[in-house]
C-alpha cells in the first residue's frame, strides 16, 4: 500500500503543485525590498561609515595630535605629522586616512581622547579613481564640517553607554 | 501588370512578399524575447520577494533593450585554443533554428508562413537541430566547463525529445493530421474541446519535456553555474553569448506556441460565444504563449535543479514508459470509442 499511495503521489504531483501554490502566494506579497537610491533604510547612532575630523563651536579643530589613533590603527591607514602652532597649541600638520586600507573597525575614533576623528553616518562616497581615496587633513576637515550635525547627534545618542 | 499580379505572379514581387511576412513574424518574435527576459526577471523578483529591473525607463521596460546594447557594444572573445569558425558558428545555428521553426506555426486560420502537411515533423526536426548549436559551441571552446555542458545538453535532449516525438504521436492520432492548422481546428469550439483535457497527462508530460528542451530549471544542468560556471556558453561573450541568450528565449516561445498549437487550440477563443469570438485569433494564440511563457518563469523561481541520474530516470524509466502507454491507451480509446 505504501508503494501504491507514493507513486500515486508521485504521478499526481501533489508536492509539486503545492510547491506551485506556495510560490504563487508568495508573488502576491509585498516586497521587502528598499528601494535603494531613493529610499534608504535605516543606520545605528553606533554606524561606522566615512571618516570625519571634527571642529568645536568656535571654529578650532578639535584634533591635538596626539597620535593614539595612528599608533592603535590595526591597518596602519592613518599618517599623522604634528609641530607646535604659532600660538604655542600642538597640532597636526599633516592627518592622512588611506581609505583603501581602513577596515573601519572603529578604533581610531574609540581611542580619541577629545572626539576628533570619528565615523560618520555616510557610506555613499565611492570614487571613480582610487586616489581619490587617499584623504587627507582638508578632506577630513571637510567631511567633518559636512556631517557635523549628525555626528554630533549620534554622539549624544551614544553617550550614556560609553 | 496591376501591383497585385506583380506580388502574386513575378519573382521579384513573391520575394518581397515573402521576405516581408519573414519579418512580420521576426520583429515582433524578438521584441517578445527582449520582454520575455523582463518578464522572467520580474516573476522571480516577485517570487523573491523583489522588485525586478525597475529603474531604466517607466517599470524597467526599457532594461532589455539597455542590457541588448549593452551586450552589442562589448567585445567578442574568441579564445586563443578555440576552433574559430566552428566558435563563431554555434551561436548563428542556435539563433537560426530558434527563428526558422516559426515558419510553419499558424498564428490564426489561414496565417501561417508555410502551410506544409507535415508541420508537427518539421517542428520537431528543427528543436532537435537546435541541440547541434550547442555541442558545437561546447566542443569548439575548448573548455571543460562548457565541454561537459554541451555532454549534458546533448544526452538531456535527445532523452526527452523521445517523449516529446510519442506526446506528439498522441496528439495527431486525436487530429488525425500533422498540419498544425489542420490540428487546431480539430480542437474547435470551447476550452473543453481542446487537447489539453483529454489528454492532460499527455499535456504535463510535454510541458515538462518542453523545460529539459529549453535547458530550463529545474533540467537547467547544461548551464548549471555551481558546477560549470556557465556551461556550454561559458566562453561566449557580447552578442554570441546574446545570440545564444535569444536562441534560448526563441526556444521558450516556440515551444509555447506548440503547446498552445497542440493542446490549447491554437487561436480559438476560450469560450466560444459573442464577447470572445470578437477578439481577433491571433490575440488569443499569444495569450495562450504568454500563459505558457509566464509558468516557464514561475517554475523557474519554484523548483531546484534535478541531479544529472534524476534527469535520466526520469526522462527514461517514467516518461517514456508512461508515454508509450497513453499512446497505446489514446489509440484503443480512438479505434474502439471514436
Amino acid at each position: 500500500m505504501a508503494f501504491l499511495d507514493r507513486t500515486a503521489r508521485a504521478f499526481l504531483l501533489t508536492e509539486v503543485i503545492s510547491g506551485f501554490v506556495l510560490t504563487l502566494k508568495y508573488m502576491f506579497k509585498p516586497k521587502v525590498t528598499v528601494n535603494y537610491p531613493f529610499e534608504k533604510g535605516p543606520l545605528s547612532p553606533r554606524f561606522r561609515g566615512e571618516h570625519a575630523l571634527r571642529r568645536y563651536p568656535n571654529g578650532e579643530e578639535r584634533c591635538i595630535a596626539c597620535k593614539l589613533c595612528e599608533a592603535i590603527c590595526p591597518a596602519l591607514a592613518i599618517t599623522i605629522e604634528a609641530e607646535p602652532r604659532a600660538d604655542g597649541s600642538r597640532r597636526t600638520t599633516r592627518y592622512d586616512i588611506d581609505m583603501t586600507k581602513c577596515i573601519y573597525c572603529g578604533y581610531c575614533q574609540e581611542s580619541c581622547p577629545v572626539d576628533a576623528i570619528v565615523e560618520g553616518p555616510n557610506f555613499e562616497f565611492s570614487t571613480e579613481t582610487r586616489e581619490e581615496l587617499m584623504y587627507d587633513k582638508q578632506k577630513l576637515l571637510a567631511n567633518g564640517d559636512r556631517w557635523e550635525a549628525e555626528i554630533a547627534a549620534n554622539l549624544a545618542a551614544e553617550a550614556p553607554y560609553r | 501588370m496591376t501591383l497585385m499580379e506583380f506580388f502574386t505572379t513575378h519573382w521579384l514581387g513573391q520575394l518581397i512578399v515573402i521576405v516581408a511576412q519573414c519579418l512580420a513574424i521576426t520583429v515582433p518574435l524578438l521584441v517578445a524575447v527582449a520582454y520575455m527576459t523582463y518578464v522572467d526577471r520580474k516573476v522571480w523578483a516577485a517570487i523573491q520577494l523583489r522588485r525586478g529591473p525597475n529603474v531604466v525607463g517607466p517599470f524597467g521596460l526599457l532594461q532589455p533593450f539597455a542590457d541588448g546594447l549593452k551586450l552589442v557594444l562589448k567585445e567578442t572573445i574568441v579564445p586563443s585554443g578555440a576552433n574559430k569558425v566552428l566558435f563563431v558558428l554555434a551561436p548563428m545555428i542556435t539563433f537560426a533554428t530558434a527563428l526558422i521553426a516559426w515558419a510553419v506555426v499558424p498564428f490564426d486560420d489561414g496565417w501561417v508562413l508555410a502551410d506544409v502537411n507535415v508541420g508537427i515533423l518539421y517542428l520537431f526536426a528543427i528543436s532537435s537541430l537546435g541541440v547541434y548549436g550547442i555541442i558545437i559551441a561546447g566542443w569548439a571552446s575548448n573548455s571543460k566547463y562548457a565541454f561537459l555542458g554541451a555532454l549534458r545538453s546533448a544526452a538531456q535532449m535527445v532523452s526527452y525529445e523521445v517523449s516529446i516525438g510519442f506526446v506528439l504521436v498522441t496528439v495527431l492520432l486525436c487530429a488525425g493530421s500533422l498540419n498544425l492548422s489542420d490540428i487546431v481546428k480539430a480542437q474547435a469550439g470551447g476550452f473543453w474541446n481542446w487537447y489539453w483535457l483529454p489528454l492532460l497527462p499527455m499535456f504535463v508530460v510535454f510541458f515538462i519535456s518542453a523545460l529539459a528542451e529549453t535547458n530550463r530549471t529545474p533540467f537547467d544542468l547544461p548551464m548549471s553555474e555551481a558546477e560549470l560556471v556557465a556551461g556550454f556558453h561559458t566562453e561566449y561573450s557580447a552578442m554570441a553569448f546574446g545570440l545564444f541568450f535569444l536562441g534560448e528565449y526563441a526556444n521558450m516561445i516556440l515551444l509555447s506556441g506548440m503547446g498552445a498549437v497542440l493542446f490549447l487550440g491554437g487561436w480559438y477563443s476560450p469560450l466560444p460565444f459573442a464577447p470572445f469570438t470578437w477578439v481577433p485569433g491571433l490575440v488569443w494564440f499569444a495569450l495562450k504563449i504568454a500563459v505558457l511563457l509566464f509558468v516557464f518563469s514561475w517554475t523557474k523561481g519554484t523548483v531546484p535543479r534535478y541531479r544529472y541520474d534524476q534527469l535520466m530516470r526520469l526522462g527514461w524509466k517514467i516518461f517514456l514508459p508512461f508515454s508509450l502507454l497513453w499512446l497505446v491507451l489514446t489509440a484503443a480509446a480512438i479505434q474502439f470509442l471514436g
